[in-house]
């Protein structure tokens, strides 16, 4: 057992885990934070994606131990009062059906807007699609998630 | 009005997916919960010699190792296929038994052995490992052909030859004679690769036995909750009806695995009771890939004939349909009459006949994924129509136009009566949103570049929104297949609708509601849809074969006009005047004619005050409807793919994918675009990337996302969807049903613009880029022959 404390979503958490808790364990299972999901073993899905000190991470590839310290954001954390311009594009552009994927899409492509705003690329839809490589929808056929993070990615740079 | 039929409203159930506040099944965690993980047989066919628990229930935090014998010991019943199959000789059907939990023999990788029980998943996960199962393996079978040679291993005792039936539809002799006359035929074989429906949210299934009023709660991932509870009481016995509540909350993805009731659930259920803990168990996917219900998988021989004047003549069909090692509840069901009954496409062909044997084999079992036997009759169809107009020299479009039914109602040779439709206008649409006059200018254009461009043609039709339940029951199914629906006001005149409808993705939500505040002129807001939830919905049969819109949302119609009866006597009591001269709109009950009004809250109001209602009235303002449709609806559309092969990888990219749909009255344009969009994609995958590969030991190979290539977002095109409907005159509101025809209508047409792109239609799904390019380099070895 190892003492792990790290800040989830602006809040100090802190708990004694199993050394090897996956950090998508520690923030389902010990934090109650359900939002973010697993998807399959092989860290290929995307729908554990979570923000970790600002960047893009599988939280089922990943030991809450190693995120010691660290800021992590999930999709619970997203919103500030009302919700981020992502989570907006999302509802606008009608890309999510079960939901089971959404949170993981929500975060990779905020984080993807991200990247890209930082280091002046263009984030086209050739690029969308090869970024969503590592999340995997089976619901929208991706038509919708592709414009709707084209969409995000203009309501967060005007916000 | 903005918010009604027709409109783009947006999904009302979208909000708390976005912020993260879905309740999906493993979300939730029950007081006193334990955890189970299952031994499974890492064996295809195996004999159980003995099992050996000790080691695993010395271990500290494991609560109980149970097996198939206790199982069986403790009356739970077997397994079973709800839709008898009446083999051509007259026999029934040839089920072999399905205990939760294998008894004496294994007959798949993964079937169960044991559930273990633990305080912690991991505990209950390593605790499985220690259970020492002592097999004498067996021979293994994995395909339907070599399941029904001679000498194959035998998988149940009651199944001589691995044969569960030997079914035709249609007239052979007949067929034979036409064929035999016909002026031109096409002779294929073809596959319909097996795939792996992959809901993102995996299966799950929290038990909980409250021995205080032997009561059982059973959350689960279920597309039909209702069913799920009347299949676990009247045939597993593993709780009275009464004393089972089954609850499907929030279900990430369905697509037809989440209809069956799976061992697990059953284990899950009576281990709670043995144990009186609440048992939580959740699927990882390689789990998934082995024991969620698989789909298609057909072997296929065809042959079409045409007359001198390409006009079709007649059609035989011969199936292999691996049903894998157990018959799961509707896989009988899949490869018979929701297959051969579609086999006359949107054509007029007056001899058909179709032949399929479903086999045994040492796999998981075979059941409906989206689609369930239309995608495989549509494949046979459209790469026959597409291949003949090849061999005969004229254009794709054109001879299929030649052969379209054009007057309705229209009865097939096999079964069904088509009721509505114009293929042709269908036609015309994607034919001109795909530019299909400019197509040659294009493929010159690509061959200047060096890439083979090609065009498919997928005119599909599918017999949705199911069904009328004496029609089904004569064809040997165990349920009624209509759809419940009950209507609530209360006082303040807000709405509640219960319906037997499960939304695991489909937006119910919003397009339930978008109904009722059509009829009432009230606003979206105002109304709440109820769902997947045994102890707030009394009945309902759930959610699969297109059916929750032409089935269960006529069944709110059918409730709403009772409720409107109500309320218009209630208005002309009040408003003292002649019922005929009530009507309700924008929230209002009127007297026609006059400034005399009701507003909706105060009929609510009146009508549970009961003050003043009319004599003899009952108080309240609550209606049910069990409403049952008189025919399948008949979607059907025209689909046309347009891909560009490199010839020196092999490798295909879909460069244009055209979709024009006829789906009646669509209610929220935006919601069927999307379930258009994914069923395409679904069958895009199934065409290019798609398929469940067993090695000849049985052993599963595509058991991840790492092996089993689900199609990702660079995979895809946009699509480019279309509508041109025909009313359905079979239900109220006029619909046919969407949620299927994407996976249904795409993978012919994929697989059509490849081989056109190569000049070989000799290719078979998934068209990775090595077979591609083995065809491209066939079709060049013959050419040079030639």
């Amino acid at each position: 057992m190892t003492v792990v404390s790290m800040t989830v979503n602006g809040k100090a958490a802190r708990a004694d885990v199993p050394d090897n808790t996956l950090l998508v364990e520690y923030i389902r299972e010990h934090l109650r934070l359900t939002g973010t999901h697993v998807g399959c073993d092989t860290s290929q899905c995307g729908a554990c994606v979570v923000h970790v000190n600002g960047k893009a991470v599988k939280s089922c590839a990943a030991l809450a131990v190693a995120s010691e310290g660290a800021d992590v954001t999930t999709i619970e954390g997203l919103a500030n009062g009302e919700m981020h311009p992502m989570q907006t594009a999302f509802k606008e552009n009608h890309g999510l059906q079960c939901g089971f994927c959404t949170p993981g899409m929500v975060m990779t492509a905020t984080d993807m807007v991200a990247r890209y705003r930082e280091s002046g690329k263009t984030l086209d839809e050739a690029a969308i699609r090869s970024e969503l490589e590592g999340n995997i929808c089976r619901c929208t056929g991706y038509h919708n998630i592709v414009k709707a993070i084209a969409d995000g990615a203009s309501k967060m740079a005007s916000s | 009005m903005s918010e009604g039929i027709g409109a783009r409203v947006l999904r009302k159930e979208d909000k708390r997916f976005l912020i993260g506040k879905g309740r999906y099944t493993d979300d939730i965690i029950e007081q006193n919960q334990a955890y189970a993980a299952f031994v499974r047989s890492p064996h295809a066919h195996a004999a159980v010699k003995s099992i050996d628990a000790s080691a695993a229930e010395a271990m500290d935090g494991v609560i109980a190792v149970l097996n198939g014998a206790q199982l069986t010991g403790d009356g739970i019943g077997n397994i079973i296929c709800g839709w008898g199959v009446t083999s051509k000789d007259g026999s029934p059907m040839n089920m072999g038994a399905w205990s939760a939990l294998a008894t004496d023999k294994v007959r798949y990788v993964g079937d169960a052995v044991a559930i273990v029980v633990a305080d912690s998943l991991a505990t209950a996960r390593l605790a499985a490992e220690m259970v020492e199962v002592d097999y004498d393996v067996l021979p293994v079978v994995v395909n339907s052909v070599d399941g029904l040679s001679d000498g194959a291993p035998q998988l149940h005792e009651n199944a001589p030859g691995n044969l569960v039936f030997d079914w035709e539809l249609g007239n052979e002799g007949p067929t034979d004679a036409a064929l035999a006359g016909a002026a031109f035929t096409t002779e294929m074989d073809i596959v319909n690769n097996r795939l792996s429906p992959n809901a993102m949210e995996p299966r799950a299934a929290i038990a909980t036995f409250n021995e205080a009023d032997d009561h059982y709660t059973l959350y689960t991932t279920s597309q039909n909750p209702h069913v799920a509870r009347l299949v676990l009481s009247a045939f597993y016995n593993v709780a009275p009806e009464h004393k089972l509540r089954v609850i499907a909350p929030d279900v990430g993805g369905g697509f037809g695995s989440k209809i069956y009731i799976y061992p697990e659930e059953i284990a899950c259920l009576w281990a709670s009771m043995k144990t009186n803990r609440s048992v939580k168990w959740t699927s990882d996917r390689t789990e998934a890939f082995m024991t969620d219900a698989h789909g298609r998988d057909h072997v296929t021989h065809a042959k079409i004939g045409f007359d001198k004047d390409h006009k079709i003549v007649g059609l035989k069909v011969d199936t292999k349909a691996n049903l894998g090692a157990y018959m799961s509840l509707f896989s009988s069901a899949t490869p018979t009459y929701l297959y051969g009954t579609l086999l006359s496409g949107q054509y007029n062909i007056e001899n058909i006949y179709c032949n399929v044997k479903a086999v045994y084999t040492n796999t998981v079992p075979v059941d409906a994924y989206r689609g369930a036997g239309r995608p495989e009759a549509s494949y046979v169809m459209e790469r026959m129509m597409e291949t003949a107009a090849r061999e005969m020299g004229v254009d794709p479009a054109e001879l299929r136009r030649k052969n379209f039914v054009t007057e309705f109602p229209h009865q097939t040779p096999v079964i069904m009566a088509y009721d509505s439709g114009d293929f042709a206008a269908n036609q015309d649409q994607a034919m001109e949103a795909a530019d299909y006059a400019g197509f040659e200018a294009r493929r010159a254009e690509a061959a200047s570049r060096g890439k083979l461009r090609g065009i498919g043609f997928s005119n599909y039709i599918e017999a949705c929104g199911i069904a009328p339940s004496a029609a089904v029951g004569s064809l040997g199914a165990g349920v009624g297949l209509w759809e419940s629906a009950e209507v609530r006001v209360n006082p303040v005149g807000t709405i509640e609708v219960l319906t037997g409808s499960h939304s695991h993705g489909q937006g119910h939500e919003t397009t339930f509601t978008q109904i009722v505040a059509e009829r009432f002129g009230l606003p979206t807001e105002n109304i709440q849809i109820v769902h997947g939830d045994t102890d707030k919905v009394q009945f309902g049969m759930g959610t699969y074969g297109s059916r929750s819109g032409a089935v269960g949302m006529s069944a709110i119609v059918k409730a709403m006009d009772k409720v409107e009866a109500k309320v218009k006597k209630i208005g002309a009591h009040v408003l003292e005047a002649s019922e005929d001269d009530i009507i309700i709109e924008d929230g209002a009950v009127k007297v026609k004619g006059t400034d005399k009004q009701m507003l909706w809250h105060e009929v609510g109001l009146a009508a549970y005050t009961a003050h003043n209602i009319p004599e003899g009235m009952e108080p309240g303002l609550k209606e049910t409807s069990f409403y049952d449709p008189s025919n399948f609806t008949f979607p059907a559309g025209c689909y046309i793919c347009e891909v560009e092969v490199d010839p020196e990888t092999g490798t295909t990219q879909i460069v244009q994918f055209v979709a024009s749909d006829d789906f009646g009255t669509i209610i929220n344009p935006m919601i069927v675009e999307g379930q258009v969009h994914g069923g395409i994609a679904q069958g895009i995958g199934q065409a290019l990337l798609e398929g469940v590969v067993y090695d000849d030991s049985g052993q599963l190979l595509s058991a991840s996302y790492m092996d089993y290539a689900m199609p990702r977002a660079h995979d895809l095109p946009n699509y480019s969807v279309h509508h041109q409907s025909t009313t359905c005159p079979g239900n109220p509101l006029g619909m046919k049903g969407c949620g299927e025809a994407g996976a249904i209508g795409s993978p012919p047409a994929v697989i059509n613009a490849i081989t056109d792109a190569i000049g070989n239609n000799d290719l078979s799904m998934p068209a990775t880029p090595a077979k591609v390019w083995a065809a491209i380099q066939a079709a060049g070895a013959k050419q040079a022959a030639e």
